[in-house]
């Protein structure tokens, strides 16, 4: 069976490590991935804890399929932990050839506790693990960092996920990159990592990864390889995702210059074709996958020449459109700057176009930017302006390397109209004031403003509903599409690779059982993803973040109907359908009008012990809502 | 007794390889039941994004391996011209692993004896598994007429969109 049954405990201020055998009741629970690290994080920190006390915990958790063959997922692994950002559960997925390391190691996760007196790195030899001197890489990126320990360990096959200086320095979009640009992304873990005085973690693995049925596993793969030859891939295997560029500009669902319009008129400079064209090297791929999806942008001359960067449509989106930036040599400087100092380049850019929003209305000055022509469109100062966030440098750095909700609090004047994050977590490019059913899962999404919580732009984009309003029946697309989400985060298949499990959960769960050995059928894997996503929201409200007031949309999105001519004039996001939307998913949810889980639906998802979280919030609410056909 | 003109062998073409490491989870399932690519018979080595090659025993001709065993474990094949370990033999002295330009052949993890390609009975499992066709079995005269014409279509690119 592909799980190894081990989880490793790593106290990073003594030094100390222990085994834990992982049941099989939680594994067939929680699978993996998200869905076990957000139980391990349950279960081994308390409400209220810091996101930068030793006592968060930080785990790395592998998946089922992570190791084995599997195409996609055999090189996976998630990152969990209390986001410095929202405040709330934080997850984030990456690939590469870190994960499949980390499975043979012997591990299905590794949790890391306390905060180490110097800065260390964590040196995961199957059994052996040792904490290591990192004092001389203080300060260097994370490819710098993976590139020094292979020389320092002499060994080219240790895979390193490490963090820059923006996690060492607790920016709180800091991210963990391995295997050159694979990141953990989103939410801030590279910062927990610094906080810790975590530099990185390098793994060697030597030992066998096996499979309960080996046989009809190869064949289900061969059948995945097949399919990912065909249509269901193509996107990425040709444009990418910078496809979506004049895809959404063409709906009117490009947000740009933060979301002051929704239409670019340099989208065909930014397009995936003109990308394609004149910057992309290569392609390659993660460990294990046919599909092959990396997108390897060098800039063959100019101002940005030699700069390098792997180019998905988010930060192409967040750090051109957005910024109003036509320029790709500058957008893949730009990104290959957030890389260099590991910041979320979605965040990053979410928070240079908020800057820049601030600036164009006179809410930041030249004072302020030190001189910096912060205009939206200045690629000069787009740049200037990433490097200052990923070093916390002078004082405008300093205050947006905290997020954009804790840097428009901070600025005040009126700044919050500008700040467009969910949970404190920046937009990604999807214009959700003409894409509606995206803003409802944006809305309800646990770790913030999100696209992969739910995917629910698909119905939008592809007009499979009316994506100009909100009606009943949305909180049911958003709620599949997050159980859906969460059994493939937890499975840590690749999003990219959706599209090739036709029969979707059947094909998932058959996945599962060939790989584990346990069997399940389709209903109870959707349900481990139900479970999933109410073991995230009773998180978030032991954190104090899980109720109906944090469901929110960003003012821009409520307030300020998109201004450019064509299909989407107009558009924007009311309260009244907004209100019909979240009670039309909380009530498919099972939960009460303020969108707390109710003590019978956790019971039904087999979450007995997370009654008495929800109960306190019940207790507190139920007088109010009594005879109102409140849940 | 096939001459070198006739022994196929696994090679890899960069241009081709994205490094994707598929052989040799393909390999190690073929020879060790299990998904282990330090039980691989061929490796895969990505420097940095644009430089990925897979290696795998090239079938030198007197084969430096072969000699450099003190102990006569390896013999290479007169048919086929792989490299035979006898088990019993070796020793994990590790002569060969240095005569060996291509790390090709290796120590096992567990056996701790050497191991290399043994071609899967003239069905390479990488190279029906590669999702590149990055990976060929093929003999070094199919190879060198590859580059040929390759070459002289790069030349004649002109030319050859022209009508005849």
């Amino acid at each position: 069976m592909s799980y190894t049954k081990r989880i490793l405990h790593v106290d990073l201020s003594t030094g100390k490590t222990e085994i834990e055998p992982l049941k099989e009741e939680m594994a067939r629970k929680y699978i993996g991935g998200i869905g076990l690290g957000m139980r391990l994080f349950l279960d081994n920190s308390k409400a209220g804890v810091d996101p930068f006390s030793p006592e968060n915990p930080i785990i790395f958790a592998t998946g089922p399929l992570s190791g084995t063959m599997a195409p996609s997922a055999g090189n996976g692994y998630a990152v969990v932990s209390k986001s410095p950002l929202t405040e709330g559960i934080a997850e984030s997925k990456s690939h590469g050839f870190f994960g499949a390391e980390l499975k043979r190691a012997g591990y299905d996760a590794v949790i890391f506790t306390g905060k180490s007196e110097k800065l260390v790195y964590a040196w995961i030899d199957d059994d052996s693990v040792q904490l290591m001197d990192a004092q001389h890489l203080k300060g260097k990126s994370p490819h710098e960092t993976e590139m020094a320990i292979r020389e320092d360990l002499g060994d080219f096959y240790t895979r390193v996920t490490a963090i820059g200086e923006a996690g060492e320095k607790l920016v709180r979009i800091g991210c963990a990159i391995n295997d050159e640009f694979r990141a953990v992304g989103r939410t801030g873990m590279g910062a927990v990592m610094g906080s810790k005085n975590l530099k990185a973690v390098a793994v060697r693995g030597t030992n066998d990864v096996n499979v309960a049925k080996p046989e009809e596993f190869t064949e289900f793969i061969r059948m995945i390889h097949e399919r990912m030859k065909g249509p269901a891939t193509r996107k990425y295997r040709t444009l990418g995702t910078p496809e979506n560029v004049l895809v959404l500009n063409a709906l009117g669902a490009l947000p740009t210059r933060n979301f002051t319009q929704a239409t670019f008129e340099g989208a065909e400079k930014v397009s995936g074709e003109y990308l394609n064209e004149r910057y992309i090297k290569k392609i390659i791929g993660c460990a294990t996958c046919g599909m092959r999806c990396d997108h390897i942008g060098v800039v063959p001359e100019g101002p940005y020449k030699g700069a390098t960067a792997r180019v998905e449509f988010e930060c192409l989106w967040a750090l051109g459109p957005n910024c109003g930036v036509d320029r790709l040599d500058a957008i893949i400087e730009a990104i290959y700057q957030c890389d260099y100092y590991g910041i979320d380049c979605i965040s990053a850019g979410g928070i240079v176009s908020f800057a820049m929003d601030c600036y164009e209305n006179g809410i930041l000055t030249e004072k302020d930017t030190e001189g910096l022509d912060l205009r939206f469109g200045n690629h000069e100062a787009l740049v200037e302006m990433v490097k200052r966030i990923g070093s916390r440098k002078g004082w405008l750095g300093d205050v947006l390397a905290d997020g954009t909700m804790r840097a428009a609090e901070k600025i005040g004047k009126g700044a919050v109209k500008y700040a467009n994050h969910i949970k404190g977590l920046e937009l990604p490019g999807y214009d959700i004031r003409g894409l509606k059913t995206a803003a409802l899962g944006f809305a309800v999404s646990f770790r913030g403003a999100c696209h992969l919580r739910a995917g629910a732009y698909d119905p939008d984009v592809k007009g499979k509903v009316d994506r100009f309003k909100i009606e009943k029946g949305r909180g049911k697309i958003v709620m599949v599409g997050e159980d859906e989400y969460n059994v493939i985060d937890s499975l840590i298949l690749c999003k990219f690779s959706r599209g090739v499990f036709y029969e979707k959960l059947q094909d998932m769960a058959r996945y599962y059982t060939l790989a584990t050995g346990i069997e399940v059928t389709p209903d109870e894997i959707m349900q481990a993803g139900e479970r999933i996503n109410n073991l995230a929201r009773v998180l978030n409200i032991r954190e104090g973040k899980g109720t109906r007031e944090y469901d929110q949309l960003p003012p821009k999105i409520m307030s300020v109907p998109i201004p450019d001519e064509g299909v989407a004039k107009g558009a924007c996001v009311n309260q009244k359908e907004f209100d019909i939307g979240l009670d039309d998913y909380y009530e498919v949810r099972g939960w009460t009008k303020e969108g707390i889980p109710t003590v019978e639906k956790l019971k039904e998802l087999g979450l007995n012990d997370l009654v008495p979280i929800v109960k306190e919030k019940l207790g507190a609410q139920t007088p109010k809502k009594k005879g109102k056909g409140g849940k | 007794m096939a001459s070198i003109h006739e022994k196929k062998f696994v090679s890899g073409d960069p241009a081709k390889c994205v490094g994707c490491c598929v052989c040799e989870y393909a390999c190690s399932m073929e020879k060790e039941k299990t998904y282990n690519p330090t039980k691989s018979r061929i490796r895969a080595v990505r420097l940095n994004p644009f430089v990925n090659l897979a290696v795998a025993c090239r079938l030198c001709e007197e084969a430096p391996c072969v000699a450099a065993c003190p102990r006569d474990a390896l013999e290479q094949s007169q048919e086929k011209g792989i490299i035979i370990v006898d088990e019993e033999k070796c020793n994990g002295c590790g002569w060969c692993i240095e005569a060996c330009d291509y790390g090709a052949i290796q120590l096992h993890p567990e056996t701790r004896v050497v191991f290399t390609c043994d071609l899967c009975d003239g069905e390479p499992k990488c190279v029906e598994w590669c999702p590149e066709e990055a990976l060929d079995f093929t003999t070094k005269d199919i190879l060198s007429q590859k580059a040929r014409v390759a070459i002289v279509k790069k030349l004649f690119v002109e030319a050859l969109k022209a009508p005849t």
